[in-house]
Order: C-alpha cells, then sequence, then structure tokens
C-alpha cells in the first residue's frame, strides 16, 4: 500500500502534473525555427527546390503563393507530416530551437507534440468535445483527471469556445458548425500545448463569421505560440501576419515584414501575385 | 419515331428485363426453399436437433453435425478473425505500396478465387499429415480459415480504406504513434464493415463441405465432439449422406437439416447486416 502511493507521488513529480502547470495563465510556449536548403522530392517530381527560411518566435508569418506551388508540402515538413507519404524524399535541415527535427535521435510523436497541426477541414474525431481535446494528452498516457479537465477547459478557453460548449461538453462534436468544428479542433491542439502551431488554409471551409473568428484567435495566440498559417487569402494574410512569404513552383520567391511585402514587394512576380494579376 | 421516344422504348424494354432477370432468381429461389420445407418441415422437432444419427431415418437427428458445425464456425472465427483482421490493417495502413505489396494485393484477390477443394487438400497435407492433426475438429478448422481470410483480409481493408484520412492526420498531429490512430479511430469507424465481411466469410464456411470432406471429416460420427483434436461430422456432411441413402425417410431428414442450416446462415447474414446499420448510425 505504502509503495502503491509512493509510485503515485513519484509519477505525479515526474510528468510535472500539479494542477498549477496545467493551467498557468500567462506562459510563453513560443519557438523559433528555421528551414536550410530544403529539397522535396515525390518519386521523381521535385516539390520544393531549395527553401531556406528563418521563423521568429510569437509571430505569425504566412505563406502564399497559387495551387501546387509547394507552401503547403513545406508547411507539413515542419511536423514531419509527409513521412508517411509514399515517395516522399527531403534534403536539408529543419531546426526547432537550434535542434535538427529530421535527426536520427527524434521522436517524430515527441516533435509532433511541440508542433502542432490545424487542417483545412474541421476534422473532430466522432466523439464527444471533451474528449476531441483530451484525446492529445490521453494518447501521452496522462491519466490524471483533474490534470485532463483543466487542460480541456484551458484550451477551450483559449480557443474561444468554451462559453459555447461547457455545458453540453459530452455532446458529439460532429453537432458542432464548421467554424465552431474548427475551433475546437484549435482547442485540441492547444492542450497538448505546442510551441509552433501550423495552420492549412485553415478557413477555407469556413463562412466570413467564423472565419473572422478563427483570425481573432490567431492574432490572440501568437502571444503564447508561434504560427505559420498557409493561405490563399490576401487579404487575410495581410490582416493577420507579422511575416508573408511567397512560394511559387516550389521556390521561395519572397519572404519578409508582411507590410512590405504588401505595399512594396522587390520582385515582380510577387507584386503580380499580390494584386491579382495571375495565380 | 423520333429519337427521344425511341429512347423511351429503350428505358422500357430495358426495365422489364430487368424485372424478369430479378423474378426469375427469386422464383427459383421460393421454389426451391418451398419444395423442402414441404419435404422437410414435419419433420423438425426438437427430437430431431438433439438425436444423434441412427440407422433408422425416423430416429435420426442431426445432433453430432450441429454440434461439429458449431465448433466449426467457433474455431474457425478464433482463427480467420485475429489473423484476417490484422493481415487488412497492416496492408491498408502500415506496408508502403510498392511492387511487393501490389502483387501480395493480387495473389490475395486470387486465393479468394480457388476452389476450396484445393484448400481441402492443403489442409489434408499440413494440418492432418504433417502437424498430425488427424481428421480432428481444429484441423477442419484451420482448414476453413484459410479459405476466408483472403475473404476478411479483402473486406477488413475496404472497411480500413473508408475512413476518411483526415481522422489519421488530426491523430498523427497530435503526436499519436501509428497504433493509437488505428485502436482509437480507425477500428471502431470500420468496425462495422470489418464484422459484416466476418460474418458474411463465416456463414460461407458453415456452408463448405468439399474442403472438409477432403480433410476427413466423416460422415457417420456416433458423438459430438467434445475437444478440438475430436473428429466431427458437419451438417452439409450430414446431408449429402442422408441424400445419397435411398430410403424416403432420409430425404426428409435431408430436407429438414437443410432448413435448419439454411436458418443458421440467413441468422448470421441478419446479425450482418444489423451490425452494418447500427455501425453506420453510431458514426453519424
Amino acid at each position: 500500500m505504502a509503495k502503491e502511493i509512493e509510485i503515485k507521488m513519484e509519477n505525479t513529480i515526474d510528468k510535472n502534473i500539479t494542477l498549477n502547470t496545467a493551467i498557468i495563465e500567462d506562459e510563453n510556449h513560443a519557438a523559433r525555427i528555421e528551414a536550410k536548403d530544403i529539397k522535396v522530392w515525390y518519386e521523381d517530381f521535385m516539390a520544393i527546390k531549395g527553401i531556406s527560411i528563418k521563423i521568429k518566435p510569437n509571430t505569425v508569418t504566412a505563406f502564399i503563393g497559387p495551387s501546387g506551388c509547394g507552401k503547403s508540402t513545406f508547411l507539413r515538413l515542419f511536423n514531419r507530416m509527409n513521412d508517411y507519404v509514399d515517395g516522399f524524399k527531403m534534403e536539408g535541415k529543419i531546426k526547432l530551437e537550434g535542434k535538427n527535427i529530421y535527426g536520427k535521435k527524434i521522436l517524430v510523436e515527441e516533435l509532433r507534440k511541440n508542433v502542432g497541426m490545424v487542417f483545412q477541414k474541421p476534422n473532430p474525431f466522432p466523439k464527444s468535445i471533451f474528449e476531441n481535446v483530451a484525446y492529445g494528452l490521453k494518447i501521452q498516457g496522462i491519466k490524471d483527471k483533474k490534470f485532463i479537465n483543466a487542460r480541456v477547459e484551458k484550451a477551450l478557453k483559449q480557443a474561444d469556445l468554451w462559453d459555447e460548449v461547457k455545458d453540453n461538453l459530452n455532446k458529439s462534436a460532429l453537432a458542432l458548425s464548421g467554424g465552431q468544428q474548427q475551433r475546437l479542433c484549435i482547442a485540441r491542439t492547444l492542450a497538448v500545448e505546442p510551441s509552433i502551431i501550423l495552420m492549412d488554409e485553415p478557413t477555407s471551409a469556413l463562412d466570413p463569421i467564423s472565419t473572422a473568428k478563427i483570425e481573432d484567435l490567431i492574432f490572440e495566440l501568437k502571444e503564447k505560440y508561434t504560427i505559420i498559417v498557409v493561405t490563399h487569402n490576401m487579404q487575410q494574410a495581410s490582416r493577420i501576419s507579422d511575416y508573408t512569404a511567397f512560394f511559387y513552383l516550389g521556390e521561395l520567391i519572397e519572404y519578409n515584414k508582411t507590410r512590405t511585402i504588401f505595399t512594396k514587394p522587390e520582385k515582380k512576380q510577387t507584386e503580380n501575385y499580390i494584386t491579382g494579376r495571375f495565380g | 419515331m423520333n429519337s427521344i421516344t425511341k429512347n423511351r422504348l429503350k428505358d422500357q424494354v430495358f426495365k422489364f428485363w430487368g424485372i424478369a432477370c430479378t423474378l426469375f432468381a427469386l422464383i427459383l429461389l421460393v421454389i426451391f426453399i418451398g419444395d423442402i420445407f414441404i419435404d422437410g418441415i414435419q419433420r423438425i422437432d426438437w427430437a430431431f436437433i438433439t438425436d444423434l444419427p441412427s440407422r433408422k431415418a425416423e430416429k435420426s437427428g442431426i445432433y453430432t453435425a450441429l454440434m461439429g458445425s458449431i465448433w466449426i464456425l467457433l474455431l474457425t472465427a478464433i482463427i480467420a478473425f485475429p489473423v484476417g483482421v490484422a493481415a487488412g490493417v497492416y496492408l491498408e495502413e502500415y506496408s508502403k505500396k510498392n511492387r511487393l505489396s501490389a502483387l501480395l494485393e493480387i495473389n490475395i484477390s486470387n486465393l479468394a478465387g480457388v476452389p476450396s477443394i484445393i484448400y481441402g487438400l492443403l489442409g489434408l497435407e499440413v494440418f492432418v499429415r504433417v502437424m498430425g492433426l488427424g481428421a480432428s475438429v481444429l484441423a477442419g478448422a484451420l482448414t476453413l480459415s484459410l479459405l476466408i481470410l483472403p475473404i476478411i483480409i479483402v473486406a477488413t481493408r475496404e472497411a480500413v480504406k473508408a475512413v476518411p484520412s483526415s481522422i489519421r492526420d488530426a491523430s498523427y498531429a497530435l503526436g499519436a504513434s501509428k497504433w493509437q490512430p488505428i485502436w482509437n479511430q480507425i477500428l471502431p469507424a470500420s468496425g462495422g464493415g470489418i464484422l459484416t465481411g466476418v460474418i458474411l466469410a463465416l456463414s460461407r464456411a458453415v456452408g463448405e463441405t468439399a474442403p472438409l470432406i477432403v480433410v476427413g471429416a466423416l460422415a457417420y460420427v456416433p458423438f459430438a465432439p467434445t475437444n478440438p483434436l475430436d473428429e466431427f461430422s458437419v451438417l452439409p456432411i450430414q446431408i449429402f449422406n442422408w441424400i445419397s441413402r435411398p430410403q424416403h425417410g432420409f430425404i426428409e431428414n435431408a430436407a429438414a437439416a437443410i432448413i435448419i442450416l439454411l436458418l443458421i446462415t440467413f441468422v448470421m447474414n441478419g446479425i450482418a447486416v444489423y451490425f452494418r446499420n447500427k455501425w453506420q448510425k453510431k458514426l453519424k
């Protein structure tokens, strides 16, 4: 009996599971990430042709460019979501806080806890709202109910969804509206407290009001996280991002402060694209 | 006649041809089942199900064959279900899509088309002789497991493939291993499809005769099997045996046994449909 209690205590200390760490309010998780000379192939097709980029913590960076320019492929390199794609091959280095995430010692599951992702179409699990947000914690083996409850509440509050769902957390997530589902997906990502959040066209399946809510949310979240957003919407890029990267045919054409890109871009191609003359 | 009326006419012709074809199949089935019912229904009572086989038609029952069929069914399910589902999940979720996997895929489909007697011969050599299981329930169940494995594998793959990949992505993106979404999302979502496939495969197994005859199932066993290494008979073999007897009484017995066998397969198919519908509702 005494031993059991001892083990329990040890676990508690081991995982830092004190309620305080579950709900600390003003922590900053944001990390910097940089890519160096990235080349990507799918079979024989070269999708990324040598891209280097440095992304600062606590910023929102927008990836823009026409369809098929490689911006989504590039985004998915940061949490290694391309690993399972057949025929995927990569050269170059991506460093998260100076550590190569494609290094041999890196566990990809560990990486993805640090680099969360929100997808184009809201993709909640066919489970309750609570289970959706708690999932990321449960698969890590966390069982402490108080800890999970606190984290779920915190994540839902951060995602600006708490007030809408707090009374029916056991309702199926599929019963929520598209915009709510997407905020739920954001909450699910926040619950594991990543340092970087990747968003792959997070509003392209949503109506303007839901889109506005997500954009506000992104703006708030950058205080604690580093955010990279792929978007097709130029206005969105100019509204929410601090930095903008313009991709074309697998190359990074221009990367600069958003204001600079949208007012006086250096390259002719960038100007043509953001003014809608091609793409 | 302009082209629209012509097309309409073709439409009608095809419609009636279709109705005729459907009715043809249905009527044949109704005649067949009706004939068997007329022959066999008065023979079915509790004693028929619980009696041991006998030389006298009116004293014979299907107890040993029914028990043999149930043993075979359960053992086949226990063997084929985990192996088939695991293989299906592996092929769909883990294996890289390359030449080897394409070759595997084609051959699994081919295996589903191999005549069942060939499986019987394989079972006879491998399970009965080499593994020394003799003409036992276990050898029969292993043979039938091989026979229905391709069906289960294909059904599992189809069901797993139908789960949207966005669910996998969501799970991976939260730091899940490959196994976690399989266990937490994919299997629950595809369970209905998998179960349907398994039950349909099993209802095929329960009607198989040829491979079991080759493996050595007996036409006459005095007692129901009590362990997996006992000798056994199954319903289809019992039916076959009775039909080949000259006395009229055995023909009635055969008809009655056919009704029981049909009932078992209908119930199993019904369960499959029930699970499929229930699962579909759950996902909505």
